[in-house]
C-alpha cells in the first residue's frame, strides 16, 4: 500500500484537467491512471474540428486539444500510468489498480478524482427487434475503428441517433467514401447542434428522419437492411410508414451513460436525473475527499466545459488533500424546477463556497424565447434570456461567489425554466 | 472408419461425447456451424429444472431428475459455475392454486425432491421484489442455474483432452447405413464412416432421423425471446421465478444467472424456419409486460440485450432418446427441447453406456475428469491474482472492462484445443463483451488479438463465421462522390 | 437577382434563411431572428468554406495519421481536397502542423497534421 495524496482515475479530457489543475494548486504527490495506451481519452478519436474556442480561442480538432493538455502534463512532470485499470476504490479512498507493467497494487490516498468518462448506449438497451448479425455498432466504436485504427466498420451506412457523434460520424464514413443513406432520430428535434446537421448531413444531402426509428434489422450474418419507420407523438412506430433502407451498417449515437461502476464501488451516492455522482459546488461527491468531473458526472456537449469543470475538481481535491479536514455537510439543496433537469450541483455549501458555482442543467424539451430563474428559499437570485433552449444543448447560469454570503442557513435552490 | 460419430456440438452433443470419452472408443464429432453451443445451447433460460413439469415416466421426467441429481457433480468437476437457487412457480388466482397443487402431485410422483407451496408470505419472505398479485408459489429447492454454454466448452474442452476429435464446419447433409455402420457425408463435401452415430443435431435431428427410421419425428421450431438485465440488480431475485406452465411450455420467467445478470423470458411460438432467430417487437412487448408481473418494479432501463433462442419441440411430446428399433446403431438425442439443458448430463451418461455396450467398449484407464482451464481473473481473490500476474503479466491488461476480463484469458481462449475462432466464441468463453456496454470497448481489442493468434487481417475476423464480418477493408479504395 | 433558403447556425434555433442575391452580392436576409444570421448568410451565400478534416496514410504502419486545412477552404473544393489527402504518404517523424500537402487544390491553405507520431509507433 502506498501513500498518495491525489489519484485521478481516467487520462481524458477530465483527467487531464484535473490533474495539471491540481499540480498548480500545489500538490506534489498525484498520480494519473488511464487505460488506454494513450492519454486523451475519446480525443484522439475526435479527428474534426470544434474543440477549445472557450479555452484556447481557437478552433482545434481532438487530438490538438489532447495534445495541449498532455504537453501540460509533461511539463509539470505528473506521473502517469497508462494501460491500467482501476478495479476498485473504496469508501476510505483506497484504489486497487491492475497494469502489466507493475502488477496489482494498492494506493491510500487524500483525494480521488473520479473522471471515468461514459460509454455508449447500445442496441440492447433500445431493445431494437431483429436479427442479430454483424454490422450493428455505436458510433464511437465505429469512430475508433475509421480514426485511429484505419479500418472501415462498413460501406452503406444507416445512423440512427442524431447526436453530435453520429453527425460526425455521418460526415466521416462519407469522406472515407461510405454511402450514408440517412440519419434516423426518434425525437422531433435533433440533438446535435445546428452547425453539425448543415455541416454534416445538409452538405451533403444526407437526410436528417426526424421523429422517425428503426423498428427492424435484416440480414443473418452481416447487417443486410434495417427498417425505418415514423413514431407518434408517444415516440410508438406508426404502422403503415415503413420503409427498408438497404446497408451493411447500422451506427447508433443514442445517448451517453456515466461509467460509474466505480463510483458505485466507493459508495458514491448517484443522481438519477444525471446517471453521475451527486456534488456538491466543490465537485465533491457524497464521499468525503471523492471528487467527480467530466462525462462521470454529467455527459458534456463541450469539452472545453468538461476542461473548466475538471479543473475546478483538481483545485478541490487539491485543497482537501492540503487541509485533510472534513468539510462541513453542504445544506443548501439544489433542485430541479419545472422545465428543468439535472442541475449539477446538487448541494450547496453556502458557507464556504470558494469559486463562482455553475449551475448546469438541460432544459426538459425545447423552448423558445425562454427564462430561466434561479430562486433560493423562493427568492429569486439570478434570471437569463435565451432565444432556445433543447435538450441537445447544456444550459450553464453561473452565480457569484459572493451571492451566497447572504444565504448563509438557506436550505433550498431551485432553478427553473419557463417559456 | 472410426467408433462413433456424434452429430451436433451443443450441450446434448458434447454431453454425449465426453461421457463416450470414458471408453476405449474413437470419437468424432461434427459441427455444422464454427464453434460448439451455437443452436438452442447458447439461447435458453440456463435453468437445471427441479422437474416437476413433465407427466411422471416420461424420458423428460427421467432424465431430467437423473440430470438434476448430476449437475452440481458435473459443474464442480469441470469447475464451471453453478448455482442451487430454488426455484418457485408463481400462482396468480385461485385456478393457479389448483395447478401448483397438481404439478406438486406429478413432481412428488417422479421423485423431485424437497416440494412444497408456499403463502404470500413466505413468497414475499424469500422474494422480496417478487410481482404483488403473487399469492402463492411451488417451491423447488433442488432448482438451480448454470451457464449452458460454458458447460458446453469446457465438456467439449474435456472431450477433446481426452482424444475426441471436434470438425467445424461440418453440416451432415446425410447418414446411410453403410456394411453394418454409418456412412456420414457432409454439405462441404466431407464423408465419415462410424460405426454408431449419434443423433444430436438440435433441430435438424429430425432430418437425419427420418433418413434412417421409418418411425418418422417432426420437429418443429419454437422461438424464445429474452431480455437480459444489467448486473447492477444482481440480488433482485435469488430464485428462479416461474409462472404456471400452459401447452406451449413454462412460459415467461425471471430468473438470475450465475454471472450476476438476469433474464426475463422466454416466449413461446411456433415458427417454421430453422434458423428465424429474429426477436420481435411483440415479442419482447409481451416479455416486458410478464415482467412487471413477476417482478414489481421491473427495470427497463436495466436492458442490457435482447435475444431469441429456437427450442427443438418434438411431436412426441416427449425427448427421443436410444435407438429406433428399425436403426440399430443409430442412437438419437432428438427433440430436446426444456428440459433439455438439465438432462444433458444424464443423457450423455445414458447414452454413452449404452453405445459403449453396443460396441463392446471398455472403461479406460487413462480418461482426465479434471479440467485444464486458464485462470479466470475476475472471480480470483487478491492473492490469486497476485500469483496469476507473477506468472502471466497480460493478466494485468484488462480487455473487458465491464466483465474485467484480461488479455491472458482471452489469448488462452483462442489457444486452448476447441478454441475461440470468431469475436462471439471469445465473447461465450471468457464474457468479454457480455456486459453492459455490448463490446464498445473492448471489440476493436479483441479483433486484434485474434488477427495475432491466428495470423489473419482484421477484415476475416467474423462474428459468429460465415458472411458475419466485422469489418471492411481500409476506405480509401471506396471512390469519393 | 437568384434566391436560396439556407439553415443558419448561430444557435439552436436554426433559423430558416432566406436569401437574396444580386450580382454576386447578399440583397437582403430575410427569416433571422438575430443580427447574426444576416452575417452567416453574407459569408455563406457568397463564399461558403469548410475545415475539412480526415485522415492520411504513414508509411510502414496500417493507422492512419488524422489532418486537417490549415484554414477553411472553399466549399466546392471539399472532395478535390480530399482525394488529395488520400493520394499522400506521410513518413514519420511527423510532428503536429507539418505541413502533409502544401497549397491544397490551389486554394492556397496548407494541409496539416493534428497529430503526432514517431517511428517507433505501429
Amino acid at each position: 500500500m502506498t501513500d498518495i495524496d491525489i489519484v485521478i482515475i481516467g487520462g481524458g479530457p477530465a483527467g487531464l484537467a484535473a490533474a495539471v489543475a491540481a499540480r498548480e494548486a500545489g500538490c506534489d504527490r498525484l498520480l494519473l491512471f488511464e487505460r488506454d495506451e494513450v492519454l486523451g481519452g475519446i480525443l484522439p478519436q475526435c479527428i474534426h474540428t470544434g474543440f477549445g474556442l472557450h479555452v484556447f480561442q481557437e478552433e482545434l480538432t481532438g487530438p490538438e486539444y489532447a495534445q495541449r493538455f498532455i504537453d501540460r502534463v509533461h511539463a509539470l512532470e505528473i506521473p502517469v500510468q497508462c494501460g491500467t485499470t482501476v478495479l476498485d476504490v473504496t469508501r476510505d479512498r483506497v484504489v486497487t489498480a491492475v497494469s502489466p507493467m507493475c502488477g496489482l497494487r494498492q494506493f491510500r490516498a487524500k483525494a480521488i478524482v473520479l473522471a471515468m468518462g461514459c460509454r455508449e448506449r447500445t442496441r440492447g438497451a433500445l431493445m431494437i427487434p431483429g436479427w442479430r448479425p454483424a454490422g450493428v455498432y455505436t458510433a464511437g466504436l465505429a469512430q475508433r475503428w475509421v480514426n485511429r485504427e484505419g479500418w472501415m466498420p462498413g460501406r452503406r451506412v444507416v445512423i440512427l441517433g442524431s447526436g453530435d457523434i453520429g453527425l460526425i460520424m455521418a460526415r466521416r464514413m462519407m469522406f472515407e467514401g461510405a454511402k450514408v443513406l440517412a440519419c434516423v432520430e426518434l425525437m422531433p428535434y435533433s440533438s446535435g447542434l445546428t452547425r453539425n446537421v448543415v455541416q454534416c448531413l445538409d452538405d451533403y444531402d444526407i437526410p436528417l428522419m426526424l421523429s422517425h426509428t428503426v423498428t427492424d434489422i435484416h440480414g443473418r450474418e452481416r447487417v443486410e437492411g434495417v427498417t425505418v419507420a415514423q413514431v407518434d407523438a408517444q415516440r410508438m412506430p406508426v404502422p403503415g410508414t415503413e420503409q427498408r433502407f438497404d446497408c451493411d451498417t447500422l451506427l447508433l449515437s443514442v445517448g451517453l451513460i456515466p461509467e460509474n461502476e466505480l463510483s458505485k464501488a466507493a459508495g458514491v451516492e448517484l443522481a438519477e436525473a444525471t446517471a453521475g455522482p451527486v456534488v456538491d459546488e466543490s465537485l465533491q461527491t457524497s464521499v468525503s475527499g471523492i471528487f467527480a468531473c467530466g462525462n462521470v458526472l454529467h455527459v458534456h456537449d463541450l469539452v472545453d466545459e468538461v476542461t473548466r469543470e475538471s479543473a475546478q475538481a483538481g483545485r478541490a481535491a487539491a485543497a482537501f488533500a492540503r487541509s485533510a479536514a472534513g468539510l462541513p455537510p453542504p445544506a443548501l439543496r439544489v433542485r430541479d424546477g419545472a422545465g428543468v433537469r439535472g442541475v449539477v450541483p446538487q448541494a450547496i455549501c453556502a458557507e464556504r463556497v470558494a469559486e463562482d458555482v455553475s449551475l448546469m442543467f438541460r432544459p426538459t424539451a425545447v423552448f423558445k424565447d425562454a427564462t430561466a430563474a434561479v430562486k433560493i428559499d423562493r427568492v429569486e437570485v439570478a434570471r437569463q434570456r435565451f432565444r432556445i433552449l433543447t435538450p441537445g444543448e447544456m444550459v450553464k447560469l453561473t452565480l457569484p461567489k459572493g451571492l451566497f454570503a447572504r444565504f448563509k442557513g438557506a436550505c433550498e435552490l431551485t432553478v427553473e425554466v419557463t417559456e | 472408419m472410426t467408433d462413433v460419430i456424434v452429430i451436433g456440438a451443443g450441450v446434448i452433443g458434447c454431453a454425449v461425447a465426453r461421457e463416450l470419452a470414458r471408453f476405449s472408443l474413437r470419437v468424432v464429432v461434427l459441427e455444422k456451424a464454427r464453434d460448439v453451443a451455437e443452436g438452442a445451447t447458447k439461447s435458453n433460460s440456463a435453468i437445471v429444472h427441479a422437474g416437476h413439469d413433465a407427466p411422471p415416466d416420461t424420458h423428460k421426467a427421467r432424465f431430467n431428475v437423473m440430470g438434476n441429481a448430476l449437475f452440481e457433480a458435473l459443474c464442480r468437476e469441470l469447475d464451471v459455475p453453478f448455482r442451487r437457487n430454488t426455484s418457485l412457480v408463481a400462482a396468480f388466482s385461485p385456478a393457479d392454486l389448483h395447478a401448483l397443487e397438481e404439478l406438486k402431485a406429478r413432481g412428488d410422483k417422479s421423485g423431485v425432491p424437497g416440494l412444497h407451496i408456499a403463502k404470500r408470505s413466505e413468497v414475499r419472505a424469500l422474494e422480496p421484489a417478487i410481482g404483488r398479485e403473487v399469492c402463492a408459489a411451488l417451491v423447488a429447492p433442488t432448482g438451480a442455474i448454470c451457464c449452458p454454454y460454458e458447460l458446453t466448452f469446457r465438456l467439449a474442452e474435456n472431450a477433446a483432452a481426452n482424444g475426441v476429435a471436434f470438425h467445424f464446419s461440418c453440416g451432415v447433409r446425410t447418414v446411410a447405413r453403410e456394411d453394418g455402420g454409418w456412412r456420414v457425408e457432409t454439405k462441404e463435401g466431407r464423408s465419415f464412416k462410424a460405426r454408431a452415430v449419434v443423433n444430436a443435431a438440435g433441430l435438424y435431428a429430425d432430418v437425419l432421423n427420418n433418413q434412417v427410421s421409418a418411425e418418422k419425428l417432426t420437429i418443429t421450431p419454437r422461438r424464445g425471446e429474452y431480455l437480459m438485465i444489467d448486473k447492477a440488480y444482481a440480488g433482485s431475485f435469488r430464485a428462479t421465478v416461474f409462472q404456471v406452465p400452459t401447452p406451449m411450455g413454462k412460459g415467461i420467467l425471471v430468473t438470475p444467472t450465475v454471472d450476476g445478470t438476469l433474464m426475463v423470458g422466454p416466449t413461446a411460438e411456433n415458427i417454421a424456419d430453422k434458423t428465424d432467430t429474429r426477436t420481435t417487437a411483440e415479442g419482447l412487448a409481451k416479455i416486458r409486460q410478464a415482467a412487471s408481473r413477476l417482478w414489481n418494479g421491473f427495470p427497463v432501463n436495466g436492458v442490457i440485450a435482447t435475444f431469441a433462442g429456437l427450442r427443438a419441440h418434438g411431436d412426441r411430446g416427449d425427448f427421443v432418446i436410444g435407438e429406433p428399433p428399425d436403426a440399430p446403431g443409430f442412437f438419437n438425442a432428438a427433440a430436446m427441447d426444456s428440459p433439455g439443458l438439465t438432462a444433458a448430463p444424464a443423457v450423455g451418461a445414458y447414452l454413452a453406456e449404452q453405445i459403449a455396450g453396443k460396441l463392446g467398449a471398455e472403461k479406460r484407464s487413462d480418461f482426465v475428469a479434471a479440467p485444464t482451464h486458464w485462470p479466470v481473473f475476475r472471480s480470483m481473490s487478491m492473492e490469486g491474482r497476485v500469483a496469476a500476474l507473477a506468472l502471466d503479466p497480460a493478466h494485468g491488461h484488462i480487455v473487458c472492462r465491464c466483465e474485467n476480463v484480461s488479455e491472458a484469458e482471452i489469448r488462452a481462449s483462442i489457444r486452448c484445443r476447441i478454441g475461440a475462432r470468431t469475436l462471439d466464441g471469445v465473447k461465450r468463453r471468457t464474457r468479454a463483451g457480455m456486459g453492459r456496454c455490448q463490446g464498445g470497448f473492448c471489440t476493436t481489442r479483441i479483433l486484434a488479438i485474434l488477427c495475432e493468434e491466428l495470423g489473419l487481417a482484421p477484415e476475416e475476423v467474423t462474428k459468429f463465421g460465415g458472411g458475419s464480418h466485422v469489418l471492411f477493408s481500409c476506405g480509401k479504395e471506396l471512390p469519393l462522390p | 437577382m437568384s434566391a436560396q433558403t439556407i439553415t443558419c447556425i448561430g444557435c439552436p434555433m436554426g433559423c430558416r434563411l432566406r436569401v437574396l442575391i444580386a450580382g454576386g452580392q447578399v440583397a437582403s436576409v430575410d427569416g433571422a431572428g438575430c443580427g447574426r444570421g444576416a452575417v452567416y448568410a453574407r459569408q455563406e451565400c457568397v463564399c461558403p468554406t469548410r475545415m475539412v478534416t480526415s485522415l492520411v496514410r504513414v508509411q510502414g504502419r496500417h493507422a492512419p495519421l488524422s489532418v486537417k486545412t490549415a484554414r477553411p477552404v472553399p466549399k466546392e473544393k471539399i472532395f478535390a481536397c480530399l482525394q488529395s489527402i488520400r493520394a499522400a504518404r506521410v513518413t514519420p517523424p511527423v510532428r503536429i502542423g507539418d505541413v502533409i500537402v502544401a497549397d491544397v487544390c490551389g486554394t492556397g491553405v496548407d494541409v496539416v497534421a493534428t497529430m503526432a507520431c514517431t517511428e517507433g509507433d505501429s
